[in-house]
């Protein structure tokens, strides 16, 4: 087989594993499993949003949550009985992605001359901000209902059928969860897509520039000011896109979906896939959704079956194998699960 | 008209004053130095020079008010940094490293300008592909350099290329300089190895504390008693 060949064939393999991994997974452990996988398809996009700010311009941004908060609230004040609005999803959608975008620039332009740490601390700060904004708009105009959120939010719908309802084709019966995960796969794969792109594109170039040497970067003639608030804005709008689908997916918003541990959460799915690395990233978003869930359905019983009772909460132990997991992953494969090739050769230069 | 004209060039780090309103004038195909002990505000001026800091006064380049153009807008003018430290891009490769030297052009003539570079840094050629934080110092410095000299520049300013080099490799990077120097690139040199630097170029300025204490060409520099005292060991 020649390149071509096998780059069809392998295109057509993942597009066959992806069209029906819902039914082979909804089939073998239920529902309540295609659902995980929205949701890792959800993180996937997050995670790629994100791996622009910190893995291509090297900008540690600790409160990514916030751009996903404003397209999910965005969603929910203009598709909700809350305003008395229904605009259709796919007008909320790139509206959310612009408004996302434009707090990036927000967040970005007071932080430019901030690297690390201290970048680090002003955007956990940002995100707070965002949280609590949403926890407190409730007045004195009602604007966010405050810390009981936004309720009976509009489904997303495509020509008229809502998502959230099972349609039947030639006698199959398919449910809301398989849509909505086909619609977050196809979006996914846009953002995959757009990533690429980007890596390869001139600004692509510039924000590597930026992270391996400032002072270099503009000595090359890059405009460094415009070029890290591109990635901001870039990042931003992938969030923004996310939180829309999540507020029309789960049809309910909360300040409390948005907290510090969900930026980190990201952040940990870019680390630990492989920084700057697209297919790491995906995997990190997989893994990061899919696995704490398949723990929390099987500890308890697990601890049943061995000791005759639950020993541990199952939440709480889940947190703990998270850090021991994190913690081995930073020892023994400190460039991620999936780096790239030359990220993982540079580091093992470096321990030898 | 001098290709680069300082006047009263002053740098300040919140309440030290790093650079006390100096002069200096650098001419076309010149190579002039700056040097001084550590602290003496050398790496200040050049990286205000670069418009890598906020600085007061005036600097004319070629007839242009520097200090009114952004620190991106330079290599395009001619005026080209090769940063203190090095600054090379670690996770690139020596290829990709040359070619974001190019990065403001978009003229047909790229290719034969990494050619020529690669003729004239051979130690490079040999290492295209090998990622840039896995070369020597000395490589570095070198890849740095030529980083430089893909965007074109009519001026080129170096600071501290010998810092943390090894003596010989010292004596290689400055072959390469004198090199670059011959096909008509205008040099303002910082440095701390005097000897060196007053031996390659024509003219030079000595720092101390923030003001320039002497100006003359480099041969009256080396055979000044003061000079050669304070930097020359002797």
């Amino acid at each position: 087989m020649d390149q071509k060949t096998k780059a069809y064939a392998g295109t057509f393999l993942i597009a066959a594993v992806l069209a029906v991994a819902p039914f082979a997974v909804g089939g073998a452990f239920g529902n309540t499993w295609v659902r995980v996988l929205d949701y890792a398809a959800l993180y996937i996009i997050l995670a790629l949003g994100l791996n622009i700010v910190v893995g291509f311009a090297g900008l540690l941004d600790l409160g990514y949550i916030a751009f996903y908060a404003v397209g999910a609230y965005l969603y929910a004040l203009l598709a909700s009985p809350h305003f008395g609005l229904h605009w259709p999803a796919w007008a909320i959608l790139p509206l959310g992605a612009c408004v996302a975008g434009l707090f990036g620039v927000l967040l970005g332009a007071p932080t430019l001359r901030l690297r690390g740490d201290y970048l680090a601390i002003v955007t956990l700060g940002f995100g707070e901000i965002i949280r609590i904004f949403m926890n407190n708009l409730n007045a004195p105009i009602n604007i966010t209902n405050g810390p009981k959120g936004i309720a009976r939010i509009d489904a997303i719908s495509i020509a008229g059928q809502p998502l959230s309802k099972a349609i039947e084709i030639a006698g199959l019966k398919i449910p809301g969860v398989y849509l909505y995960y086909y619609l977050f796969v196809v979006l996914a794969l846009g953002i995959v897509f757009v990533s690429i792109r980007l890596q390869d594109s001139r600004i692509g170039r510039a924000w590597v520039a930026i992270r391996e040497d400032e002072i270099a970067a503009k000595a090359c003639g890059i405009d460094t000011r415009n070029v890290k608030l591109l990635a901001f804005a870039m990042g931003a709008s992938f969030g923004g896109v996310a939180g829309g689908l999540f507020a029309g997916f789960q049809e309910f918003v909360s300040p409390e979906s948005f907290g510090l541990m969900e930026s980190v959460m990201v952040l940990c799915m870019v680390v630990l896939g492989g920084m700057g690395h697209i297919p790491g990233v995906i995997l990190g978003g997989l893994l990061l959704t899919v696995l704490p869930e398949a723990f929390r359905h099987g500890a308890g019983p697990a601890q049943q079956a061995l000791f005759g009772k639950v020993l541990l909460d199952p939440e709480s132990l889940r947190m703990l194998l998270f850090g021991i997991a994190l913690i081995a992953v930073m020892l023994y494969r400190p460039a991620g699960l999936w780096p790239d090739a030359r990220h993982r050769r540079e580091m093992a230069e470096k321990k030898s | 008209m001098p290709l680069l004209d300082v006047l009263n060039l002053e740098v300040r780090y919140g309440g030290i004053n790093a650079v006390k309103g100096i002069s200096f004038a650098v001419e076309e195909g010149e190579m002039v130095c700056l040097i001084g002990a550590n602290g003496a505000g050398k790496t200040s001026t050049l990286k205000a020079v670069a418009r890598m800091l906020p600085a007061a006064g005036e600097m004319h380049y070629r007839g242009e008010r520097l200090d009114r153009l952004p620190s991106h807008a330079l290599i395009g003018k001619g005026l080209a940094l090769v940063p203190e430290g090095r600054g090379v891009f670690a996770r690139l490769s020596v290829a990709e490293n040359l070619a974001m030297g190019a990065y403001h052009r978009n003229d047909n003539e790229i290719a034969a300008d990494l050619e020529r570079i690669y003729a004239m840094l051979p130690r490079l050629a040999e290492r295209r592909e090998q990622l840039a934080g896995t070369l020597s110092g000395g490589e570095q410095q070198m890849l740095a350099i030529g980083r430089a000299l893909m965007g074109r520049p009519k001026l080129l300013l170096l600071d501290e290329p010998s810092m943390g080099l090894a003596p010989l490799m010292v004596q290689k990077v400055f072959e390469v300089i004198r090199n670059v120097a011959a096909q008509g690139v205008t040099i303002l040199l910082v440095e701390q190895n005097a000897k060196l630097a007053l031996e390659t170029c024509g003219r030079g300025y000595v720092m101390e504390s923030g003001k320039i204490t002497l100006a003359d060409t480099a041969a009256n520099l080396l055979a000044d008693p003061r000079v050669r005292a304070a930097y020359l060991g002797e």
